[in-house]
């Protein structure tokens, strides 16, 4: 089962060695991980996917809050917040299979950020399944390299970390 | 006014009371044994950066407070590791300061460098690399308060050296606030009233007794809820000393080395009620067992409750608060004559009666214990004269119990013994050792020698890694890969450093031989043979 844990911390060096040197040291499997500074300053936010049973992830959460930089946890709820994903991706194109590829970008609200002679470079933001879904249709015609970002998350509406 | 930081340090350690520190010096950590001179803190030199963390914290252990280890970069730093990790594993307080290169050569392989903050993140509580030196006097107030409060741990400070010569502000001692971490104090009063009814509610329950209780300082309050409850009592390797050996509730310690009786409660009990023990593999090899009994968990630290084995009555909070708590809800109960009697049928006789002529070590240590003061301070290393010790100490009412628990670490039993002394120079201390495990912080002799502390050694001599042998012998491996080969003649090594020494080898002469040590005043080895073959258990 996969888990999204959000997680304030300090914005400071060393921070992230802690978080990913527990989730190595216990056995904990991180699907993806996200980091960026928030609106103050000195607190970044982590965005973890973890995948585990229950018992597990209560001892990431309790892990986590064990570590001083870090300052607060929450498990979201996937049926109460908003998921994003960032990928770029570079294909293989020609003159005759452009069109073709540009009408999946447009199908997918995808970006077309690069073109060159032999390549388009197109961004996409979406959820984990759609980013999947647009990686399938577009491997026939030859991914150069791909590059996803981590998670991001947000609870809807009033529901926030702050005011846990 | 301004102060080097190295100055400053050395005053935010006297506003921490510390009167001690263990220090190894080097280039790179220089400016601060400078500054110390200077002071009225005692610097003690080990012969090993890892022998001055394990004294630290054996000077914890028995002073209470934070303790304190210095070691330069590189080598000097690498070589705390192990003692930072010990301090780890069984929650010791201690501040680790180690120098570092000089700032601007960070991170280019210079001399000496290594990367002291990523090497420790994995078992430390907490950890600084300092960058700016206006920040010390934050950092170190930070890091006494961390070591100490909560679940207390290591705590790591590395400083480069140029940093420690740069003049700052000496501030204010200002609140330490950290919004990261804000343990939990203070138990639920709701938890604490269900715990209550859980006891009250059981036929056949159990107090599993673990650090927790000693490291709070909860000693007495546990003891009058065992008085009033009259529950039976079984403790972990470090819960030992929380009830004497004779008390009648005290069934001893649990584990793969622990009493019959006291794993026998554990199993068939319907409610274990943990007090600071964090359920170890040691102690509870198979949790799944306790999985259909009542289980109350109270300890410090949540990430311990649930860990292991899950648990009805979670109870996070201060045990010294928790108990007291629970003093005010409890009220003298009935003994549990049956459950009681039931636990007792389960003990078996743990020693062979003693034949003249061989010293059987089972024999000779809890002889022993009944010839030391009633408030006597006693390490062991790791192998079998620890679990010896463990088994068959009698444990008197004041007895102190140092030794390396969760992580078994030889060479610990020696330096925990000379940090201890210097904390109680009044107090009876008695060193446990097997003479693998002795020669690893040996060097510790001089330590010994030069501070004339009056610790007793008993050296458990059967010329080979005990324990491990037992190990191959009982896995059935018919071979013993490795033999402790080279002894050397202990008391001739103990001599060269001016420590009395004397070698015991027949049971009939022992009792005079202890006699003899313990009335001689000054540090002592007693080297006693015994049988390679002898069983831990
Ligand atoms: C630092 C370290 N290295 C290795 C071990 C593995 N080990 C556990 S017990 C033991 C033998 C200890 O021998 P000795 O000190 O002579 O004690 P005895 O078992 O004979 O009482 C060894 C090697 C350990 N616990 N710690």
């Amino acid at each position: 089962m996969k888990h999204i844990l959000s997680v304030l911390v300090e914005n400071h060096a060393g921070v992230l060695l802690r978080i990913v040197g527990l989730f190595s040291r216990r056995g904990f499997n991180i699907h993806s991980l996200a980091v960026g500074v928030t609106d103050d300053p000195g607190v970044s936010r982590v965005t973890i996917v973890v995948t585990g049973d229950e018992a597990t992830i209560e001892q990431v959460v309790k892990q986590l809050n064990k570590l001083i930089d870090v300052i607060k946890v929450k498990e979201l709820n996937k049926n109460t917040c908003v998921r994003r994903e960032l990928t770029l991706l570079k294909i293989r194109c020609n003159s005759k299979n452009r069109s073709e590829i540009i009408q999946i970008v447009n199908i997918f609200r995808a970006n077309i950020i690069d073109v060159s002679p032999e390549t388009l470079t197109i961004e996409l933001t979406g959820t984990e399944d759609k980013i999947d879904a647009f990686l399938g249709m577009l491997e026939p015609f030859g991914i150069v390299e791909v590059v996803r970002g981590g998670m991001l998350s947000l609870e809807r509406g009033h529901l926030g970390i702050k005011n846990q | 006014m301004r102060k080097t930081a190295a100055e400053v340090i050395v005053d935010i350690l006297i506003k921490h009371n510390i009167d001690t520190v263990f220090g190894y010096p080097g280039a790179a950590s220089t400016p601060l044994h400078q500054a110390l001179s200077k002071s009225n803190i005692r610097h003690i030199l080990p012969r090993s950066e890892q022998s001055g963390a394990h004294e630290a914290t054996g000077y914890s252990s028995v002073e209470g407070g934070v303790g304190v280890c210095i070691a330069t970069s590189g080598p000097g730093a690498t070589n705390l590791l192990t003692g930072i990790a010990n301090a780890y594993m069984d929650s010791i307080p201690l501040v680790a300061i180690t120098g570092q290169v000089t700032s601007d050569q960070i991170g280019r392989d210079v001399f000496q460098e290594v990367d002291m903050f990523g090497t420790t993140a994995p078992y430390c509580k907490h950890s600084y690399l300092v960058k700016d030196a206006a920040q010390i006097p934050r950092i170190f107030h930070e890091a006494f308060y961390i070591a100490a409060t909560g679940r207390p741990g290591p705590v790591v400070v590395d400083i480069p050296m140029d940093l420690q010569l740069q003049e700052i502000d000496v501030p204010e001692l200002e609140k330490v606030d950290i919004r990261g971490y804000k343990p939990t104090v203070k138990g639920h009063e709701m938890q604490i009233k269900r715990a209550v009814s859980e006891l009250q509610r059981a036929q056949r329950p159990v107090f599993l007794a673990g650090h927790g209780i000693i490291l709070s300082d909860s000693i007495e309050e546990f003891r009058k809820i065992v008085e009033l409850t009259n529950v039976p009592v079984v403790s972990t390797l470090l819960g030992l000393g929380v009830l004497p050996t004779e008390h009648p509730l005290n069934f001893g310690m649990i584990g793969s080395h622990g009493m019959a009786q006291s794993n026998f409660a554990l199993q068939k009990a319907d409610l274990i009620f943990i007090v600071g023990a964090r359920v170890s593999d040691r102690a509870v090899p198979a949790p799944m067992a306790l999985q259909d009994k009542r289980i109350v968990h109270v300890d410090v630290d949540p990430a311990e409750i649930g860990k292991i084995v899950s648990t009805n009555t979670p109870i996070v909070g201060d045990i010294k608060d928790v108990l007291t708590q629970m003093l005010a809800l409890v009220e003298q109960d009935d003994p549990y004559t049956d459950w009681v009697a039931e636990i007792s049928a389960h003990k078996k006789p743990i020693r062979v009666p003693q034949t003249n002529g061989t010293i059987c070590a089972k024999n000779a240590l809890h002889l022993l214990s009944g010839m030391v003061e009633e408030n006597a301070i006693v390490t062991t290393e790791v192998g079998q004269n620890q679990i010896w010790t463990a088994r068959n100490w009698n444990f008197k009412d004041q007895t102190k119990f140092i030794t390396s628990g969760g992580f078994g670490t030889m060479g610990y039993g020696l330096p925990a013994a000379v940090g201890a002394k210097l904390a109680a120079p009044d107090r009876q201390v008695i060193a446990v050792e097997g003479d693998g495990s002795f020669q690893m912080s040996m060097g510790e002799l001089a330590t010994i020698a030069a501070h004339e502390l009056d610790i007793k050694i008993i050296l458990l001599c059967n010329n080979e890694l005990g324990m491990v042998n037992e190990y191959q012998r009982v896995r059935d491996y018919n071979n013993y890969a490795v033999h402790l080969a080279g002894n050397p003649d202990f008391s001739v090594l103990a001599s060269a450093y001016g420590i009395e020494a004397a070698v015991v080898s027949d049971y009939a002469d022992l009792e005079k031989a202890y006699e003899t040590m313990l009335a001689w005043d000054g540090p002592y080895l007693l080297q006693i043979n015994i049988d390679a073959q002898e069983d831990t258990l």
